[in-house]
């Protein structure tokens, strides 16, 4: 099924729960943060959240700045 | 002396607040950081990028130091807050240095979205600092909104133009002699900090006159000193301005 994630279309194998999802991407879990349709998703929720077809998703973490 | 400086109760011996975006290396970040004496750093947030690997950038600040997000890049309200939230969720921290602006060229703040923006993040106990025009009008209505302090330009973002408004920046302080000023945006040398704190600013909040000075950490050290030193001069009240000479030595008893 097909999502986009970071402003990018990506097709993921299933319906793969957050956590799965960031395993899935190579993204390590400590400090960032998920926004699902520009919700954000509590971390203690990512492993009951399954994504579906058209999702959106950001993952963000932190950079420098001013 | 102690001359402190709180913030939504929390308190703070450095009256500097500085960036992390620009550095050449995280060496030389850490080592101004340090050179500085800021007990706070702004972050900004970002899209992790994908296929690639990444390390936290956090990992790179000195524990002690408290972060504070920013919504950099934000051009109106919802985006500000739905920034704000992730921000919120990843760093578990309340504060948020809120920005939102009105055009790629100048990054002048939009103060209308920030108002807006900082409204409802008030509402969901966000601790809001924000970066506006200096307007004195505007600075009510945020801090009117639950803002702890307000975050005026001295000049654009990135610009070093110095403090281009001293008299908007005292008139704020003279209207709003409670409210806790943090002029946020234009230093580029030491002069314009002190400057600015001569007019009565509370805090100064700079990142690239301190990360693209040829050396960053020497930089940060002269900026330490500069708010110090503007934070005292407004503190022992300056001397009235005259036209003309008067002199410092006795005039009578000189020799004829």
């Amino acid at each position: 099924m097909r999502v986009e994630i970071n402003g990018e279309t990506k097709e993921i194998p299933r319906e793969l729960n957050l956590n799965e999802l960031l395993e899935y991407l190579s993204m390590p879990s400590r400090l960032l943060a998920i926004e699902l349709n520009k919700e954000v998703v509590r971390r203690k929720d990512w492993g009951e959240t399954r994504l579906k077809d058209s999702d959106v998703i950001e993952v963000i973490h932190f950079v420098g700045g001013g | 002396m102690t001359d402190t400086l709180t913030l939504a109760g929390h308190t703070f011996n450095s009256r500097l607040i500085i960036g992390t975006g620009k550095y050449r290396s995280f060496d030389e970040m850490k080592a101004a950081h340090k050179a500085s004496g800021a007990e706070m750093v702004t972050v900004a947030v970002n899209r992790v990028p994908l296929g690639r690997e990444t390390e936290s950038f956090l990992d790179h600040l000195a524990p002690e130091m408290k972060i504070l997000p920013n919504t950099a890049g934000c051009y109106d309200a919802d985006h500000a807050i739905r920034t704000a939230r992730l921000a919120r969720e990843a760093l578990e921290t309340d504060w948020i240095k809120l920005e939102v602006i009105g055009d790629p060229v100048t990054l002048l703040p939009d103060n209308e979205q920030t108002l807006e923006a900082a409204r409802v993040l008030v509402k969901e106990g966000f601790i809001v600092l924000p970066y506006f025009s200096d307007d004195l009008i505007m600075a009510k209505k945020l801090l009117d909104a639950g803002c702890p302090a307000v975050m005026p330009l001295a000049a654009p973002i990135g610009s070093g133009l110095g403090v281009q408004n001293p008299a908007n920046l005292k008139i704020m302080r003279e209207q709003l002699p409670d409210a806790v000023i943090i002029v946020d945006a234009g230093v580029g040398v030491p002069s314009d900090a002190a400057i600015a704190m001569e007019l009565g600013a509370d805090a100064i909040l700079m990142n690239t006159a301190i990360a693209e000075a040829k050396n960053a950490e020497q930089m940060a050290t002269a900026m330490k000193l500069a708010v110090q030193a503007g934070r005292l001069a407004y503190l022992s009240g300056r001397m009235p301005k005259r036209l003309y000479a008067s002199a410092s030595s006795p005039i009578e008893g000189a020799i004829k």
